[in-house]
């Protein structure tokens, strides 16, 4: 990453067919996102700034012909994705209505989401319940992993989120969750009131790598109507 | 009102801050300058209601109880630390509120954007029916405990269709050993497919202790297990020791 974005070819010299369509058949026949790496390994003579300029006109060609389909980039790769106005044709077809995930699940979820690596006793503090039963579908549904043990005593589980959370909930990565907004009005600097003191290097993280973006695709979750029951 | 009212109300709070934070929009007050008072009487209201009801009421809800009669009374005392400055008692219970709500608000964003599965679809896996070549170079994917699971139970579903179900009798097979006969196979070759070491189990405890001996030798490190590319469920395990090593490594194991 980080070579020049403005170079613009779009066709490589030996390449028989537009680079463009190549990048589309490749993503039009992966059940995953791929990444410009992953790209590149299959085209090993294209630098990766033509295949990012590549991946930008494909997504202008789609949205422009407003297909039923776009390129979104999630979880660090690129996919080709159904626009969400045809869900309930692709829904039909698949026959399927997806579990969803509760709205403590996706609390807990949330949690982890914005708080990793976090550990279950911070996780519980959060929502003042148990955490147990709901880390595990998470676990299950391939949305959290464990990271690793925190060398506190107990050595309890660290958990983090997956690509496969990424994936699911449209995010390139990380960083582009929706910021939390801050404590307004209280305790300005304070914020440490709730969750413990987050250690960094503290714990052993076993191996801070990708979790395998899952293959089974068939629908999974859906957040419940999360509106605020405090009404 | 009926049981049912109160049964699908209960459901909705599923801790004690989802109970007090429905109490404070309810009351409509500022959350902070919670009127304790009121907050706790109807608190404490809410628990008997359970109660009378029968509901076997999470110590949670307890804890918080006794919080907010524990502030309740401190609010009764003058207060200052050492700076002089006014400390808050209710601040105890606002601040896990507003991280709470915070929490909240973020949950329901997460749930506002286009889900993969429920507003947006992408391709599946056909199951690849063909054979994906193993990706020797370029990074491997880490597998987690629940995929190797996943694919332990194909693995015994293929060889012995609904074996699953089975009951076991004692033992006939050791960790140890299997662990041993994996550490063989991996000094000879370094590198192997998941589903290779099971070729000489014959029956289900024997299979599961071979996969119990796996998770063992991963867990102490002396194996890797990587999947070979995402076109495939292959999975791979990669000696983690030298050749040399492993006899020794072996015999240390603490099975």
């Amino acid at each position: 990453m980080g070579e020049s974005l403005t170079s613009e070819p779009t066709r490589v010299p030996i390449m028989e067919k537009p680079l463009e369509l190549i990048i589309e058949a490749l993503l039009f026949a992966s059940s995953k996102p791929l990444s410009v790496q992953e790209i590149h390994r299959c085209l090993p003579d294209v630098p990766d700034a033509y295949i990012r300029t590549a991946l930008r006109g494909l997504e202008g060609t789609y949205d422009a012909m407003e297909r039923s389909f776009c390129l979104r980039e999630v979880a660090e790769g690129y996919q080709i994705r159904t626009r969400a106005a045809y869900a309930p044709y692709v829904l039909r077809m698949l026959k399927s209505s997806p579990s969803r995930l509760s709205r403590a699940a996706l609390e807990t979820l949330a949690i982890i989401a914005y708080k990793q690596p976090i550990i279950r006793q911070e996780i519980e503090l959060f929502r003042g319940v148990d955490a147990g039963g709901i880390l595990r579908t998470l676990l299950e549904k391939d949305l959290i992993r464990i990271m690793g043990r925190k060398t506190i005593p107990g050595r309890p589980l660290i958990y983090g989120t997956t690509k496969r959370f990424l994936e699911v909930f449209d995010l390139k990565d990380l960083e582009s969750l929706p910021k939390l907004k801050e404590l307004k009005e209280f305790g300005a600097g304070d914020e440490g009131a709730v969750h413990l003191p987050e250690e960094d290097g503290q714990g052993e993280i076993f191996q801070d790598s990708e979790t395998r973006p899952a293959s089974e695709t068939q629908g999974l979750l859906f957040p419940e109507d999360g509106e605020s029951p405090t009404t | 009102m009926s049981t049912m009212d109160y049964e699908v109300k209960l459901e909705i709070f599923e801790g004690p801050l989802d109970l007090l934070l429905h109490l404070i929009h309810k009351n409509e007050v500022d959350i902070f300058d919670i009127p304790i008072t009121t907050i706790t009487e109807q608190y404490l209201a809410y628990l008997e209601m359970m109660k009378a009801l029968n509901i076997s009421v999470a110590g949670d809800f307890l804890v918080m109880a006794s919080t907010l009669v524990h502030i309740k009374s401190r609010m009764l005392l003058p207060t200052s630390d050492e700076d002089g400055e006014e400390e808050d008692p209710r601040d105890e219970i606002t601040r896990p509120l507003l991280e709470y709500m915070r929490i909240k608000e973020v949950a329901q964003d997460l749930s506002e954007r286009e889900i993969l599965g429920r507003d947006v679809f992408s391709r599946q896996d056909d199951g690849s029916w063909y054979d994906a070549e193993p990706v020797t170079d370029g990074p491997s994917l880490d597998v987690s405990l629940f995929q190797l699971i996943d694919a332990f139970r194909r693995i015994i579903e293929k060889s012995q269709p609904g074996a699953m179900m089975m009951a076991f009798r004692h033992e006939k097979w050791s960790i140890k050993e299997k662990a041993r006969l994996i550490l063989s196979l991996l000094r000879e070759r370094q590198e192997m497919y998941f589903k290779e070491i099971f070729s000489e189990d014959r029956k289900v405890p024997e299979f599961i202790v071979t996969f119990l001996a796996l998770l063992e030798l991963v867990h102490i490190g002396l194996v890797q297990v990587f999947q070979g590319s995402y076109d495939t469920d292959e999975i791979r395990l990669v000696a983690n020791f030298d050749g040399e090593g492993a006899d020794e490594l072996g015999g240390e194991l603490n099975l």
